[in-house]
């Protein structure tokens, strides 16, 4: 009929214009699946997770320190950092705390079940900007998850980086994560140092605070400034005593990187509640050179 | 650009013509306890239901782009297996009859960032472009700052876009329709005087602005006063009821949630309206909440809009509607926060 308005299908592409993005893609998720679940400790799981279709596997790739959506129909979606390395494709790890609803659920479900899988998201750590350079890993608590994947990508590639540190530290010896991997990972020539806030009968490890490991790196460093990159994780309170830390012993604060942590509900600048400001953690970040962090209002 | 005019009492005539479509405008909702009009914008059946000479709908425009709840998708559950369907929810389009201004810049802003940005959001370009926009002038009432956000003309972002003449109408003309349309009811090429009449219509209307906002280094002053007292004050006032979000024409954070059928055969996933001064915004999991007090939530909304926004885009979130500060319970309105924390009580 005349005057009837012409309905513009922008999912088929009727409205003639040209996009970046393909609109089918924004609610699109993989068909994936759990292959594996490993108990880490009596909190975090470490899920295998692949996604279905092989030619979408290899084609799926990421750097370290993005993160995906997983959704399980009817249960939610939450935003995980990939744990694995990036060698690995559509074949990923998610290393996941039980806390709250949806993490909980995961927590029980079985090898073999469905998962929606979107991604990837966000700023990577830049490990390939750092080659020829000590490197100095430091992770607290649950960051190790965010950490491996930047972690296992320079063990692999380990002939193209200096001096390796990995700094960790836990509340526990029970809540430390990947305790099977620490003898393989120290294996490749690097310095693993590992400590607990409160040991137990059994730990023959370090006591104390992560900063005083740091500390006695740092004394043994004879150029900081110039060659060598930190990336750090973990909970606010901690990367700003060790990056503070770093920054007085001359580190530059753009070559230190974080991963912050917000709420997400979309990972694709869009629900705006990981919005700091004039930055959206999910497509500015998750990971952040220090510097930038410090300039953001309310970031730690 | 090209300009048309027509007499008023063609308007039912170009209305009548665009109602084969669905046709959605101000119109009248009731009387408030002191016997002032009460506006919405809504679905029309016919022309007379059309108010426009309406003052300030209580609720922006934005639900016909962006709804208050919307299903993203859907899921056929069965045992270990699943399907998803996706639906971007739009199947005709839809004609605004009567947009001030502020609205349609409004729509504009929410462009930048849910059509342009990186993702683009389907769900909310579907709608946009399917909706015909018949602009409108207004004057300005007492809570309107529209002036001191730059978003008192519109200059794209609709079809065509009327100015009343007193006894006949002013078009601006923006699409190919819109000028099929105005041919259909025999519109003319504007005299001198018409031309005239438009600019003091104009003018006139940029004297009547009864509030002013300071706008100069706003974002350097959020920052400088990121600390400042008045932060608290209001904080203390607000209920954090997130009602100043839900009449914003360009509040569009949101939270998705999904729901799983007591059959566990079926499931959905719903995307709803959100406001960044509900206690639970920033909460992540553990039980940690990056604003905590009503203040530095509170404080958020003004940084996003008058700074966050603006070093990302260029421009303000806020197009100086005034309708949160009509519809807060504790009399917090924009002017009145931003003259406070640049210390001018
Ligand atoms: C970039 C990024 C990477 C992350 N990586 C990991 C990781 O590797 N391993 C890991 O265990 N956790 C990670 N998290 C945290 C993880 O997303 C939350 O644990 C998860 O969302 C909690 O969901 P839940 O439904 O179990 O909790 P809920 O039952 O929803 O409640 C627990 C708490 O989580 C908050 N919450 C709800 N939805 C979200 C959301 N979408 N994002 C953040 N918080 C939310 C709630 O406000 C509540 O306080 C990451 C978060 C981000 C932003
Ligand atoms: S500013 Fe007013 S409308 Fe907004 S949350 Fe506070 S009390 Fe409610
Ligand atoms: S913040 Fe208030 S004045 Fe500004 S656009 Fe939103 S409702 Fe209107
Ligand atoms: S997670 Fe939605 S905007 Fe960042």
């Amino acid at each position: 009929m005349k005057n009837k308005l012409d309905f513009i299908d922008i999912m088929h592409g009727s409205d003639g214009h040209h996009r970046k993005e393909d609109p089918n893609s924004f609610e699109y998720s993989y068909q994936a699946e759990i292959t594996n679940v490993y108990s880490l400790t009596k909190t975090e799981k470490l899920y295998q997770i692949q996604i279905a279709d092989p030619k979408l596997r290899t084609k799926f790739t990421f750097k370290p320190g993005q993160f995906v959506m997983l959704e399980l129909p009817g249960i939610g979606e939450a935003p995980f950092s990939i744990s694995s390395s990036p060698v690995r494709h559509g074949d990923i790890e998610l290393c996941i705390r039980g806390a709250g609803n949806f993490t909980n659920f995961l927590s029980r479900v079985q090898r073999g079940t469905k998962v929606g899988l979107s991604g990837p998201f966000g700023t990577h750590f830049p490990v390939e900007k750092m080659h020829g350079q000590d490197l100095l890993l430091i992770a607290g608590g649950l960051g190790i998850a965010p950490l491996r994947s930047p972690l296992l990508s320079v063990l692999e590639n380990r002939s193209r980086y200096g001096r390796v540190d990995i700094m960790y530290g836990a509340k526990n010896p029970d809540e430390l994560l990947f305790t099977y991997q620490h003898e393989e990972w120290r294996r490749f020539d690097i310095n693993l140092d590992i400590t607990v806030d409160q040991a137990d009968k059994q730990w023959q490890g370090r006591t104390g605070l992560i900063t005083e490991i740091l500390k006695e790196r740092i004394q043994e460093s004879t150029d900081l400034a110039n060659n060598t990159f930190a990336i750090v994780c973990g909970p606010p309170i901690m990367f700003r005593f060790v990056c503070d830390m770093l920054t007085q012993a001359g580190l530059p604060m753009q070559k230190m990187f974080v991963s912050l942590e917000r709420r997400m509900h979309c990972g694709r600048g869009k629900c705006c509640r990981c919005n700091i400001g004039s930055t959206y953690t999910c497509i500015d970040g998750p990971v952040f050179d220090y510097w930038s962090v410090m300039n953001l209002k309310e970031a730690i | 650009m090209i300009f048309k005019v027509f007499p008023k009492k063609k308007l039912s005539l170009l209305y009548e013509l665009l109602a084969v479509n669905t046709m959605v405008g101000p119109t009248l909702k009731g009387k408030d306890r002191n016997g002032k009009s009460l506006y919405d914008f809504d679905v029309l059946y016919t022309f007379d239901d059309l108010a426009l000479d309406y003052t300030a709908t209580i609720h922006s425009a934005k639900r016909f782009v962006l709804p208050y709840h919307e299903k993203l998708s859907s899921f056929d559950i069965n045992k270990t297996d699943w399907k998803k369907h996706v639906d971007i929810n739009v199947y005709k389009p839809l004609v605004f009859f009567g947009m001030h201004p502020c609205d349609i810049n409004a729509l504009n802003k929410l462009d930048m960032v849910l059509a342009g940005n990186v993702y683009p959001n389907p769900y909310y370009i579907g709608k946009r472009k399917n909706i015909f926009i018949v602009g409108l002038d207004c004057s300005p009432e007492p809570q309107c700052f529209c002036h001191s956000m730059g978003t008192d003309s519109a200059l794209h972002g609709f079809d065509m876009f009327l100015t009343d003449l007193g006894d006949k109408y002013f078009v601006e003309v923006l699409s190919a329709t819109a000028f099929d349309f105005l041919s259909q009811i025999k519109s003319k090429e504007p005299s001198k005087k018409d031309h005239q009449h438009y600019k003091q219509v104009n003018a006139l209307k940029n004297k009547n602005f009864a509030t002013n906002v300071e706008t100069n280094d706003l974002t350097k002053i959020l920052d400088l006063e990121f600390d400042a007292k008045a932060w608290d004050q209001w904080g203390d006032k607000c209920l954090s009821c997130g009602t100043c979000s839900n009449v914003c024409p360009t509040c569009y954070c949101y939270g998705v949630e999904e729901n799983i059928d007591l059959d566990l055969k079926n499931a959905n996933k719903i995307r709803s309206l959100h406001s960044c001064n509900l206690l639970d915004f920033a909460k992540v999991s553990g039980g940690h909440n990056f604003r905590p007090e009503k203040s530095t939530r509170l404080k958020y909304r003004y940084y996003h809009k008058h700074r966050g926004f603006v070093e990302a885009f260029e421009e303000s979130l806020c197009v100086g509607c005034g309708r949160c500060g009509q519809a807060c319970l504790a009399d917090i309105t924009p002017p009145e926060v931003i003259a406070s924390v640049r210390g001018k009580e």
